[in-house]
C-alpha cells in the first residue's frame, strides 16, 4: 500500500530532494526560512539547507523575482517563493519582459532556469486580492512554462521537472488543497511537463480540468456513472507546453468537451483549449466545446457571493448531462 | 579646454599600454557610434538607437577596471558598455542590421546588445529592468564564494524606479559584490533630470548605508581609479557601492531625436562638445604626460575608423537570419 501524503509535504520534499541533488538550487521569498511560508509548505528546509540556501528577502517581490533572474543567468537554478498568485501582478516586468524573453533575445546564449512557485484558487474567504488564479496571464507570453498540480503526486513529480528544465516555470498550486493527501510514491519520481494524464475513461463526454478543477470533473464524473453517463476526465497538468494531442484524443473518441479551469472565463485557459479543440477536431464533435471558468468579477469576500464565482460540480454535470442528451448544441 | 587633473598616485599596475589601451576604447566606442548614427541616417538600420557618445569614459572608465570573467549589465544606450566588456565590432554591427552572425543572432538588436561570453548579461529595453538581474548575479557569486563583481549600468532617468531601492536594500542587507554605475548625463529621455529627481541622488543609495561616490564621467582616469578601488574592495566583500557619473549625451534620447531646442540648448551641447569631451581630454592627457605623440593618438584613430569601416561593410553583406529561427529559442533545450 502506497504511503499518502499531503500536497503540501509533497512540494516540501520535490524542493528538498533536489537541493540535496543540486547544490546550484535555493530558495528565496518571504517568510520562507524558519516561517517556512504561510501555508507551512516549506518548514523545516531551512533547518536542513541553512539561510544561505533558504533566503528571506523583504517584502519586495519584482526584487527579489529580478535577483532570482540575474542569479538564474549566471548559473544558479532559484525557486521564488511568490506567497499568493495575486502577487504576480507585481513582477510582471521581471517574470515576463526579463526572464521570459532572454533566452530568445541573447539568440539562445543566456538561459533562465528558475521557477516560480506560487497559487490559485478562491473560496478561502480572501477577498478580491488574495484569491485570483492567473494561469493565462504567464501561460500568454512566451518563454515561460507553466505547470498546474491536481494533487499531491503531481505537485512533487512536476515540481522537481520544473526545477531541473532550463527555462522559467511557474507552478501554480491550489492553496485550498496543501492538506489533500494522495498517494505518493517513496521512490523517486519526475512528470515531464506536457504529459496530460487521463484520470478516468469514458466514451461520452471528455471533461477536462486543471489543478483543483480536477476533483471538480471527477465529482461530475462519478456523479453522472451512476447515471449510465461514463464521462473521461483528463488534467493537462502543464498548460504550456499543452499535451495538445491527448486532449484531442479525447475528443475524438467522446465527440463532446467540457473544459474547467478556474482562472477567469474570458480570454483564458479553458478559451484556449476550447479553440484548439474545435480548430483541430470540429467534423469529430457533436456539439460545441462547453467552458467553465471563474465568473468574470473580483472575486467576492461575503461567502455567499464568493461561491457563486467558482465552477462547481453540480454546473458541470448539469452541463455534460444536457450536452449528452443532445441539447445546448448552439448555446455556447 | 579644461586640463584632466593630474593625477599624483596612478593607478596601481598601470601603465602606458593601458592608457592607450583605454584611450582606445574610447575611440573605438565613438567610431561604433557614429558609423551606426551613418546607418540610420542612410536608412540602412532597422529601427531606432540610442547613441552613447559623450559617455565613453563612463563605461571605459569602469570596465577596465573589471575582469573578463566580472558582469554587467547595461542599458538601451548600451553600446558603449558592450565595446568597452570587450566585444567585437563585427558581430555587433552584425546584430544592430539583424545579421545572424549578431551576437544575438540579430534577435536582440541594438536594445538588446551584448558579448555574452565577457560577462555582458544583456542591454535592457525596460528603463531599469537590470537593476534585479545585477544584484541576483552579484548573490549568485556570493552564493558560490566566486569573487566575481557585478556592475548594474544605468541612467540617472532609471533612478525613479522603485526597483532600484527593492535590490539596494537587499544589496546592503546581504553585502553583495554589486557596483550600481548611475551615468548621470543630464536627462531624463527629453526631460531634465533636476525635473525628474527630487533630492541627492546619492543620498538615496547613503540611506541603505551604501557608501557612494560621485565622480567626473569625462575623466576616464577618475573614473578608472575610483571603480578599481571599488572593485578591489567588492571582491573584499566590503559592497555594494553606488557610483554617479557625471556625463554628457551628445546625441538625442535616440537617434531620430533630432530637434532638441525644446529641452536644451545648442550652446550646452557645444559647451561639453568642445570643453569636455572624454576622449579630447584624455588624449590631450597622454601626449601631456608623455605616453603618447600626436601622431600615435591619430594612428589609433585611423586603425579604428578603418576597422569600424570594414566591419560595417561585412555587416551590410552578412546573410539574414534563415526564416526557420523565428521559433528557435523560445525555450532552451528546444532547437
Amino acid at each position: 500500500m502506497m504511503r499518502e501524503i499531503t500536497l503540501s509535504q509533497a512540494v516540501n520534499e520535490a524542493i528538498a530532494e533536489e537541493m540535496r541533488r543540486d547544490e546550484t538550487v535555493f530558495l528565496i521569498g518571504e517568510d520562507v526560512a524558519e516561517a517556512g511560508t504561510p501555508f507551512k509548505v516549506l518548514s523545516g528546509l531551512v533547518e536542513e539547507f541553512g539561510t544561505d540556501r533558504v533566503i528571506d528577502t523583504p517584502i519586495a517581490e519584482p526584487g527579489f523575482m529580478g535577483m532570482a533572474v540575474g542569479a538564474a543567468m549566471t548559473g544558479a537554478r532559484p525557486i521564488v517563493d511568490l506567497m499568493f498568485g495575486d502577487f504576480l501582478y507585481l513582477v510582471m516586468d521581471q517574470l515576463c519582459n526579463q526572464a521570459a524573453k532572454t533566452h530568445y533575445m541573447s539568440g539562445g546564449k543566456l538561459k533562465v532556469p528558475l521557477v516560480l512557485r506560487t497559487n490559485l484558487g478562491a473560496t478561502r474567504r480572501s477577498a478580491a486580492q488574495h484569491s485570483q488564479s492567473l494561469q493565462a496571464l504567464v501561460a500568454h507570453i512566451p518563454g515561460l512554462k507553466v505547470a498546474m498540480p491536481s494533487s499531491a503526486y503531481e505537485a512533487k513529480g512536476l515540481m522537481k521537472a520544473a526545477i531541473r528544465d532550463d527555462n522559467p516555470v511557474v507552478i501554480f498550486e491550489d492553496k485550498l488543497m496543501y492538506q489533500d493527501k494522495a498517494p505518493v510514491p517513496e521512490e523517486e519520481y519526475l512528470i515531464p511537463l506536457g504529459q496530460a494524464k487521463i484520470l478516468r475513461e469514458g466514451r461520452d463526454v471528455t471533461l477536462i480540468g486543471t489543478s483543483s478543477m480536477r476533483q471538480v470533473c471527477e465529482g461530475a464524473a462519478e456523479r453522472l456513472a451512476g447515471e449510465g453517463i461514463e464521462a473521461e476526465v483528463i488534467d493537462p497538468r502543464s498548460i504550456v507546453p499543452l499535451d495538445e494531442g491527448a486532449l484531442l484524443a479525447s475528443a475524438l473518441k467522446t465527440s463532446r468537451v467540457i473544459v474547467v479551469d478556474e482562472g477567469h472565463q474570458s480570454f483564458g485557459v479553458t478559451a484556449e483549449i476550447a479553440a484548439r479543440i474545435n480548430e483541430k477536431a470540429f467534423y469529430h464533435l457533436d456539439a460545441p466545446v462547453l467552458r467553465f471558468g471563474a465568473m468574470d468579477v473580483p472575486v467576492p469576500f461575503s461567502p455567499v457571493l464568493e461561491d457563486l464565482t467558482v465552477p462547481t460540480v453540480d454546473a458541470v454535470a448539469d452541463a455534460a448531462r444536457k450536452l449528452v442528451a443532445g441539447e445546448l448544441i448552439h448555446a455556447a | 579646454m579644461n586640463e584632466l587633473a593630474p593625477t599624483p598616485d596612478l593607478p596601481e599596475g598601470a601603465n602606458a599600454q593601458d592608457y592607450l589601451r583605454m584611450y582606445r576604447q574610447m575611440v573605438r566606442i565613438r567610431a561604433f557610434e557614429d558609423s551606426a548614427n551613418q546607418l540610420y541616417l542612410d536608412a540602412r538600420m532597422p529601427g531606432l538607437t540610442h547613441m552613447y557618445s559623450g559617455e565613453e569614459a563612463v563605461a571605459v572608465g569602469i570596465c577596465e577596471a573589471l575582469e573578463r570573467t566580472d558582469k554587467i549589465t547595461s542599458t538601451h544606450r548600451g553600446h558603449g558598455h558592450c565595446v568597452a566588456k570587450g566585444a567585437e565590432f563585427k558581430p555587433m554591427f552584425c546584430e544592430l542590421l539583424g545579421k545572424v552572425e549578431g551576437y544575438c543572432r540579430g534577435k536582440g538588436g541594438s536594445m538588446h546588445i551584448a558579448d555574452q561570453s565577457n560577462g555582458n548579461l544583456g542591454a535592457n529595453a525596460i528603463v531599469g529592468g537590470s537593476m534585479g538581474i545585477a544584484t541576483g548575479s552579484a548573490l549568485r557569486a556570493k552564493l558560490q564564494g566566486a569573487d566575481d563583481v557585478t556592475v548594474c549600468f544605468f541612467g540617472d532617468g532609471a533612478t525613479a524606479q522603485g526597483l532600484l531601492y527593492e535590490v539596494m536594500n537587499m544589496a546592503a542587507l546581504w553585502s553583495l559584490p554589486v557596483i550600481y554605475a548611475c551615468e548621470n548625463n543630464g536627462y531624463s529621455e527629453y526631460t531634465k533630470t533636476e525635473e525628474i529627481a527630487a533630492g541627492s541622488i546619492l543620498a538615496r543609495a547613503e540611506a541603505f548605508g551604501i557608501e557612494a561616490h560621485q565622480v567626473d564621467g569625462q575623466d576616464v582616469l577618475a573614473v578608472n581609479t575610483l571603480a578599481r578601488d571599488l572593485v578591489a574592495r567588492a571582491r573584499k566583500g566590503e559592497g555594494p557601492f553606488f557610483i554617479e557619473l557625471m556625463t554628457y549625451r551628445y546625441h538625442g534620447h535616440h537617434v531620430g531625436d533630432i530637434n532638441r531646442l525644446y529641452y536644451r540648448s545648442k550652446e550646452e551641447e557645444a559647451t561639453w562638445k568642445e570643453t569636455r569631451d572624454p576622449i579630447t581630454l584624455f588624449g590631450a592627457w597622454l601626449t601631456r604626460e608623455g605616453v603618447a605623440s600626436e601622431e600615435d593618438l591619430q594612428g589609433i584613430e585611423s586603425a579604428v575608423r578603418a576597422e569600424a569601416a570594414e566591419a560595417v561593410s561585412y555587416a551590410l553583406d552578412a546573410a539574414y537570419p534563415d526564416v526557420s529561427e523565428v521559433t528557435m529559442h523560445v525555450y532552451a533545450g528546444e532547437g
